[in-house]
């Protein structure tokens, strides 16, 4: 069988291989799998237990890469779009300010259309230093024009890993994708998870096909030119198009993954939602918590429900609408923060997508696990006690914040 | 080169007039490399050599950005004009002395090659 890049295999159900892996080791699995020709990065913790044992696999021959170990993350990435714009598979790997020192280069890696991925561990920003999980790394990169995938759990992480390499390369996205998942809790935390076999993995990720490279003598181009204002907005119009195609992109991929696993892999994930009264809307690893949360408040008489963002970029406005109508009340959960706008990142989107869709639901922001603040199941279940008060006042979009020691008094 | 552009797709649904769709993606331009881009048009000085005083250690080969000295069997043969921007820097780093900067209105432009 031809490994014919983005057609797709349609075999059908593989079955999986289970193992005993943190989301970090899962990961590296992953990359394994899909064999990248150049992998440049620095390590930075808690994405280096990736680093270290996918170098481990370099190093005994497991995959054909070219492991480049770069002086700094910025380099990381640069080295990645030298080899990109040559033509090859790169990947790199990063956390917080590693990811932070890659800013310029993000935009380099998108404007360019390099279908770099970016393997990432949600790791809080400093000052002061801190390296355990939230979300203000990725938030960070919001609008660089990556495709941002999120993970729950190690499972989900290695699922990413696969899906990301598809949805860059493919020939109508071609933009970098970046998936993350929390760093500790997910990456060092150790559950089963289903691996694909070798050969299945490496039909359904197939193989780089450039549409032109810097390799390629005999048709030369030059690659990252002046670019004049008469022209500018149109390229960018070009990658909202790009963005825009990638959503329906993501949906067909991911339903193709789940042919082949039997996991759901699209957009969003709704969690006991469709006759729901109130949800949260979630990335990464506290859906996990609130899906505990939902199933106790259920039990209790409750309709509680869960919507899970997979893909915060592009953003799924209108899955989101769709799957919060009529809703009495929902809270949105942010693990990030945008200091001086009027709320968080994800409930400033959601609020947008709704708007945008005329669907009227009170929606009620809550900011959580700031520098790694744990949430528990029981701060989940305050919320939605909470979201019967927000079904008869209304929304607000000023975050409250979930387990605060103390909240700074107005002088 | 061998690339037929009018029927490469450059961009999935692109159409052949102007506009978004016949931008290539990245602006990556396809039609010529630096090699079509002739900037011996932006000199404003333009170097000269004595010969009698050349070693030919080829440090101005080294140093030139453009790649515009031309060697022949070991030995510094001339400039290339075509893409010599008159930077001069070939004239601050060689060794001998022997590389001067000409004002190029004054200098008789009649010929792309070798100047001697």
């Amino acid at each position: 069988m031809t490994a014919a890049s983005n057609v797709g295999s349609r075999e059908g159900r593989v079955e999986g291989l289970p193992a005993s892996l943190s989301g970090g080791l899962a990961v590296a699995e992953a990359m394994r799998q899909t064999n990248p020709d150049v992998v440049a990065c620095y390590p930075i913790t808690p994405s280096t237990i990736i680093v270290e044992r996918f170098s481990e696999m370099c190093a005994a021959a497991e995959v054909d890469t070219e492991f480049v170990p770069v002086e700094s993350e910025h380099s990381a990435l640069s080295a990645c779009v030298g080899a990109a714009a040559a033509g090859v598979r790169a990947q790199t790997v990063t956390s917080s300010q590693g990811l932070a020192y890659m800013w310029e280069v993000l935009y380099t890696a998108s404007g360019l259309r390099l279908p770099i991925v970016l393997h990432s561990a949600n790791r809080t920003l400093s000052a002061p230093i801190n390296i355990h999980c939230d979300h203000s790394d990725t938030m960070g990169a919001r609008d660089s024009g990556w495709v941002q995938l999120y993970a729950e759990n190690p499972q989900e992480a290695y699922d990413n890993a696969l899906l990301s390499v598809r949805i860059a390369e493919h020939p109508e996205v071609r933009l970098p994708v970046l998936h993350s998942q929390d760093g500790y809790t997910v990456t060092h935390s150790v559950e089963r998870v289903d691996l694909l076999p070798d050969d299945a993995a490496r039909r359904f990720v197939g193989v780089y096909e450039p549409q032109e490279s810097l390799l390629d003598l005999s048709n030369p181009i030059t690659v990252g030119p002046l670019l004049s204002p008469t022209y500018a907005l149109d390229l960018r119009l070009q990658m909202v198009e790009a963005m825009r195609r990638a959503l329906d992109v993501i949906d067909r991929v991911g339903s193709e993954f789940s042919e082949l696993t039997g996991r759901s892999r699209g957009l969003v994930e709704s969690y006991r939602l469709d006759d729901a009264d109130y949800a949260l809307v979630l990335l990464g690893s506290t859906s996990g918590t609130a899906r505990v949360a939902v199933d106790d408040l259920r039990s209790s008489g409750v309709k509680a429900g869960l919507l899970k963002v997979r893909c915060y970029r592009p953003f799924p406005g209108r899955q989101m609408a769709e799957a919060l109508k009529g809703k009495a009340a929902v809270a949105v959960l942010d693990r990030a923060q945008s200091l001086g706008a009027p709320s968080n990142p994800l409930f400033s989107d959601v609020c947008v997508a709704l708007y945008s869709h005329a669907v009227h639901v009170p929606l009620a922001s809550y900011t959580y696990g700031l520098g790694g603040r744990d949430t528990t199941p029981g701060q989940l279940a305050e919320i939605f006690a909470d979201l019967e008060q927000t079904a008869q006042s209304g929304g607000s979009g000023t975050p409250r914040y979930v387990g605060a020691l103390s909240v700074p008094s107005a002088r | 080169m061998t690339r037929d552009l009018s029927s490469k797709d450059r961009f999935p649904g692109a159409s052949t007039g102007t506009g978004v769709d016949d931008m290539a993606a990245g602006a990556i331009i396809r039609e010529r490399t630096s090699v079509g881009r002739e900037t011996g048009g932006w000199r404003v000085q333009r170097p000269v050599v004595d010969m009698a005083k050349c070693t030919h250690c080829m440090i101005c080969w080294v140093f030139c950005p453009d790649s515009a000295i031309l060697v022949k069997d070991g030995r510094f043969v001339g400039f290339d004009l075509t893409y010599c921007k008159g930077c001069g820097i070939c004239r601050e780093e060689c060794p001998a002395r022997c590389i001067d900067m000409l004002n190029e209105a004054s200098c008789v432009i009649d010929t792309v090659g070798p100047e001697l």
